[in-house]
């Protein structure tokens, strides 16, 4: 009995921990007075001054569509890539794995001043300048080994004899993997996805290095904003942010639950 | 099914954006442009070994040591207690380590920055419990405290995910042998979720050895960590042959101690932190 309480106190000061910032940005967001630390009365109007602010709002557009657009190309590429080498002979399959762990081993900083070396390199050659488009790619770089790494273990769990079932059936080798494949590996599919979004979300030291002037995402407009302090829209957006997730994680989860409830019913 | 040509886009895509690239840094690290064109040489590479480079990265990999090990002081037991059988029901709370990544990082420092400095959270709670301020913002313990905070859920999560998918029979077995809670932990659990700790281990300690925000924000710039010397050679310096020089070895470092991690644990199958 004294061990469960334990455990729970233990569980709050540890999420007390992590929200504790965040928590501080919710409050603050409505904080009228421009410093942190001072509460001087409530206000709406950060929320307000948020939305007529282009230059942040061009930062979260960047910020959206970069995680959007990386996010649905690695897991393309990295679904098809990992069904691939699933396939492959065991030295083979050794070899291209190191390759794919090498991104995520190596140093976020590394891949990121690599990448702008050849950004740089390159451009005389293709015209690309560091930019939206030369950030989107290295997004897609950093997530794709991601999405591999989800889909793998559930490309391992799959009985190869539906599949041979299926095309002892007179299904071609494409239709089975639609029908059969794909769907028995969604899961993976999926947590790959939503890994490589946040990871996108999330990135900053990998989007400061190969974006070029005059385009930045939310991580790149708050760190230019290093000396002259936070600004108070900053912590409105981030609250719309975090209320935004919350919210779509709760529905996700109840209807997740409800299905779950329908297969036991059904059982 | 001989599909091995789905994965032929990734190779060319990783060959162009990780190969070449990691190539260009190695060009970069051991060449030098004189006015007869360009050299090989190890002259950057010497210089990383000067004693003032040197206290920087052996003072990043202890500050990265000790974040890694409070990690895992603090996040082992969380990651048992959500697999725990009161809580393994509820994958709420687990997904509730992930959504404070879903606000960008910085902003999450930021934030950190105003609950430790001067009139924050701390001496707010300092004052009402009369107890004299405490001055952690810009000090080793703000930059300790930030790593944790940032890459506590890369320690949690592989190790939750490892004790979740742990077989419960086992214990109860050893209870039925009479082997009691400490013997159990220690023969059973702990190796058993080792391959989780271990990817714990390096998820937490390769980006706290690089980081360059939390040391400039957190620190006050006063402390420069390998990231920020690397970050400082390639924006404000100028100097990509030395910044190169300074990433090749920090790759290399990193890569012999990923080596002597698996040696460790022979069934690593890395990455695996969901």
């Amino acid at each position: 009995m004294v061990g469960r309480v334990v455990k729970r106190v233990y569980l709050y000061l540890i999420f007390l921990f992590l929200y504790a910032p965040i928590v501080m940005l919710v409050v603050y967001s409505f904080n009228e007075s421009r410093s942190m630390g001072r509460w001087s009365g409530f206000t709406l109007k950060w929320y307000t001054e948020l939305f007529k602010d282009t230059e942040v709002l061009h930062a979260l557009y960047n910020t959206l569509a970069i995680a959007v657009l990386s996010a649905v190309i690695a897991t393309i590429i990295g679904t098809s890539a990992a069904i691939g080498i699933h396939e492959m002979k065991r030295v083979k399959k050794a070899i291209v794995m190191n390759l794919t762990y090498l991104p995520v081993i190596n140093p976020d900083i590394v891949t990121g001043v690599s990448l702008m070396l050849l950004f740089v390199f390159t451009k005389p050659f293709t015209g690309m300048g560091l930019g939206f488009f030369t950030m989107l790619l290295a997004h897609i770089t950093f997530n794709i080994p991601y999405v591999i790494l989800s889909v793998m273990p559930k490309l391992k769990q799959l009985d190869r004899h539906i599949y041979e079932a299926a095309l002892d059936l007179g299904a071609t080798p494409s239709y089975a993997l639609r029908k059969i494949v794909i769907p028995q590996i969604m899961p993976g599919i999926l947590t790959g996805f939503l890994l490589a979004f946040t990871l996108s979300i999330d990135d900053f030291v990998i989007s400061f290095f190969t974006t070029g002037s005059g385009v930045s995402n939310i991580a790149i407009y708050v760190y230019s904003m290093a000396r002259r302090g936070v600004n108070p829209k900053i912590n409105a957006l981030s609250t719309i942010m975090f209320i935004t997730v919350l919210a779509l994680l709760l529905i996700v989860n109840k209807r997740m639950s409800k299905d779950n409830s329908k297969v036991k019913e059904s059982v | 099914m001989r599909k091995t040509w789905y994965a032929y886009p990734y190779l060319v895509w990783m060959a162009i954006f990780i190969v070449i690239p990691l190539f260009l840094l190695l060009f970069y690290a051991f060449t030098v442009t004189t006015e007869e064109g360009i050299k090989f040489t190890l002259q950057h590479i010497k210089r990383v070994w000067e004693p003032i480079y040197l206290m920087v990265l052996l003072r990043s990999v202890l500050l990265a040591l000790i974040c890694t090990v409070v990690c895992l002081v603090i996040g082992y037991p969380v990651a048992s207690i959500l697999a725990s059988k009161e809580y393994s029901h509820n994958k709420v709370l687990a997904l509730l380590l992930v959504i404070p990544m879903w606000i960008n990082f910085l902003v999450r420092t930021y934030a950190w920055m105003s609950l430790l400095g001067r009139n924050g959270l701390i001496d707010i709670v300092m004052d009402f419990l009369h107890l004299p301020p405490v001055q952690l913002l810009y000090t080793d313990h703000a930059v300790v405290l930030g790593m944790v905070y940032n890459f506590l859920p890369f320690m949690v999560l592989p190790i939750y995910s490892v004790l979740t998918k742990m077989d419960k029979s086992i214990i109860e077995a050893a209870e039925d042998l009479g082997a009691d809670y400490a013997t159990v932990l220690k023969r059973i659990v702990i190796p058993l979720s080792l391959p989780g700790v271990i990817s714990g281990i390096t998820m937490v300690f390769m980006p706290a050895v690089t980081t360059f925000i939390i040391s400039r924000l957190l620190g006050g710039g006063q402390y420069i960590l390998i990231g920020n010397l690397i970050e400082q050679q390639f924006i404000v310096v100028g100097d990509w042959n030395f910044g190169s020089a300074i990433s090749f070895v920090l790759t290399v470092i990193i890569l012999i101690s990923m080596g002597i991690m698996r040696k460790y644990d022979r069934e690593y199958e890395g990455g695996a932190i969901w």
